[in-house]
């Protein structure tokens, strides 16, 4: 227990992720504004006493309106975690586990889909299937099972071939059982990880689309449609995209502190917190490439 | 070597078939009738057929699949169904515009993440190095579209330093009238292209930061670093020359992954600053479903993305030996 409060990532992330959440969820119940509502006399309100954050040009408040597009960017990035990591450990798991042809051919397949810059594939697609919170999920997933896919693959590959897997195996149990029961919770921490860096992609490239006109459609106020709206009335009013930008800024920092954190947490022998050189060492570890987006 | 390089493009042709296939499955995919959506909705029955004809459309999947492959390699990646123009030459016309941004930006993700990487190395655990681990969260975390706004907002319209939108004459040209005496459209180009290229490349420069730091300071432990400091070389001379040169192989990996995310960073950024280039083009093709137009411009970022990646293979493989013996 001492050493999660030592681990300043994990507790910093932590904290970031929880007002993220409370901003989503408490904001909306308890604030005195709607988020349609009009003050037209308060257009373009600096952050103030009366709206925190300020309004936009309709004197609609902009906490309410970041809350509201809190909730979008949680949504969408917890379904594209959850739709890209089923599908993505599961075919890393098969090819692990099986290899041979399955593996060449699921591979192979993996390849393809990062032959193409991750956000212009989900661009493509959503192309085809059009905007709208389900399909943008889809087209994230798309573009993101293939990281599971890998170090699931990888995993598998090294833990099969470990006494205990021998063990059940021998004793007739079936290769589903294996994979789920067994070896999937032995290779769950890193994943854990990789899952928390995708919420941060998932939510830049949400707020990425949005930005261009193609996620979630208006009048859902996303904070990427709410930064392309302000930067109509940038040159006398920059309060507007200020705002969508810092909540989009801090939400992806959260997520990837708190990746950085519980992966010093699962590898604790890499932190030594007597010499600070180490702990700055630690701070830096380069991350998956997950973090790499727009 | 030269087997290196041979392996590498044959890998990087099976992928390019893969990619292709993809580029046809996309377009077979989208709903509706490709012929209504070409010449509009009040078209008769018999125009509707006739343009099915033209476009061989009646044709089996496979009929088809062969023709576009053939037009592959003819230059031939379809008609635009909104521009009266080929798409091939709609995405020649703007990709340089798109390169020159892109090259911009990896040179400002160099420029910024090497020397940082390896100062942050070189003063490792003090606040210089707890300064570059700041930025390179920061960088890492900071939208290029929305860095790409604030800059804007600060350089363009507060201080008035740099134009807010377009392109000047392009950099190759303006180079070319450098030579005959006038630095005017050079300065002029240069001054449209630094706010999109800085604004695409911070957060490359953020991980570029990483890797150096991480490859110095492993590095630096090495048995012949610890020789060139006992035989009295200056610390200065041992972290520039010893130690840099071989802490810049795995960076050169980290430079080609990162031109995928110029590209998508390209779609995002460049209708901000008004860049004429495949970014903009993407964005306007999806609004306007104009599905032959996506089609070629996902299948021309894809191979931009794999070339970029071959060579960097190749120039990995090129200056460590190592590589190649794998």
């Amino acid at each position: 227990m001492k050493r999660l409060y030592k681990n300043t990532y994990l507790v910093l992330g932590t904290v970031m992720v929880l007002l993220l959440v409370a901003l989503a969820f408490l904001v909306p119940a308890l604030s005195p504004y709607g988020v349609e509502q009009m003050d037209m006399a308060n257009r373009f309100a600096l952050p103030g006493p009366q709206h925190w954050f300020g309004t936009d040009n309709f004197g609609r408040d902009l906490l309410t309106r970041l809350a509201s597009g809190a909730q979008i960017s949680l949504f969408i990035g917890l379904g594209t975690v959850l739709v890209s990591s089923v599908l993505g450990i599961g075919v890393g798991m098969l090819a692990g586990y099986f290899g041979g042809w399955i593996d060449a051919i699921l591979m192979r397949i993996a390849d393809i889909f990062l032959a193409f810059p991750a956000f212009i594939l989900a661009l493509a697609i959503i192309a085809v299937l059009g905007p709208g919170p389900v399909n943008l999920i889809l087209a994230l997933a798309a573009v993101s099972w293939t990281q599971y896919a890998r170090v699931s693959r990888a995993m598998t590959m090294t833990e099969r071939h470990k006494d205990y897997i021998l063990a059940v195996r021998s004793i007739g149990v079936s290769p589903l059982k294996i994979l789920l029961v067994h070896i999937l919770p032995n290779i769950s921490g890193p994943l854990v990880v990789l899952a928390t860096f995708g919420m941060g992609t998932a939510i830049v490239s949400e707020s990425g689309m949005s930005f261009l006109g193609l996620g979630v459609q208006p009048p859902t106020p996303t904070w990427g449609w709410s930064l392309a709206y302000g930067l109509k009335y940038l040159r006398s009013e920059p309060w507007m995209s200020t705002a969508a930008g810092l909540a989009i800024t801090f939400a992806v920092l959260a997520f990837n502190l708190l990746g950085d954190g519980i992966r010093d947490h699962l590898d604790p022998s890499q932190i030594t917190r007597k010499a600070s050189r180490k702990s700055i060492d630690n701070a830096f570890q380069s991350t998956p490439s997950s973090k790499q987006t727009s | 070597m030269i087997g290196f390089v041979a392996k590498r493009i044959a890998q990087f042709i099976p992928m390019l078939a893969g990619v292709v296939v993809v580029a046809f499955l996309l377009v077979q995919l989208v709903p509706g009738d490709p012929a209504r959506a070409l010449i509009g909705q009040s078209a008769t029955p018999e125009q509707i057929a006739a343009v099915r004809e033209a476009l061989g459309l009646n044709n089996p999947p496979w009929v088809q699949f062969y023709n576009y492959v053939v037009g592959l390699f003819h230059g031939d990646l379809g008609q635009s169904y909104f521009q009266k123009q080929g798409v091939f030459e709609l995405i020649m016309i703007r990709l340089p515009a798109t390169l020159e941004l892109a090259f911009g930006a990896i040179l400002v993700s160099i420029v910024i993440g090497l020397p940082l990487g390896v100062i942050a190395a070189w003063f490792r655990g003090t606040w210089i190095d707890a300064a570059a681990l700041v930025f390179s969260q920061l960088g890492v975390a900071l939208t290029v579209f929305w860095l790409a706004i604030v800059f804007m907002y600060v350089f363009a319209v507060q201080l008035n330093w740099l134009p807010a939108i377009g392109r000047g004459m392009p950099l190759l040209e303006a180079f070319g009238l450098l030579l005959t005496g006038n630095p005017q459209p050079l300065l002029k180009s240069l001054s449209h292209l630094i706010m999109p290229s800085v604004a695409m490349g911070l957060q490359g420069a953020a991980m570029i930061c990483r890797m150096v730091r991480a490859s110095m300071l492993e590095v630096l432990n090495q048995p012949y670093v610890r020789t060139a400091r006992a035989k009295g070389v200056s610390e200065r001379r041992v972290v520039w020359h010893h130690a840099l040169r071989n802490a810049l192989v795995p960076t050169v990996t980290i430079v080609g992954l990162q031109f995928g995310g110029l590209l998508s960073g390209a779609v995002l950024v460049e209708g901000i600053f008004g860049w004429p280039g495949l970014g903009q083009l993407t964005v306007s093709a999806i609004s306007q479903r104009d599905f032959p137009l996506v089609q070629g411009l996902a299948l021309c970022f894809a191979v931009l993305f794999g070339l970029i990646t071959l060579v960097t293979d190749i120039i990995h493989g090129a200056i460590d030996p190592r590589v190649r013996d794998e």
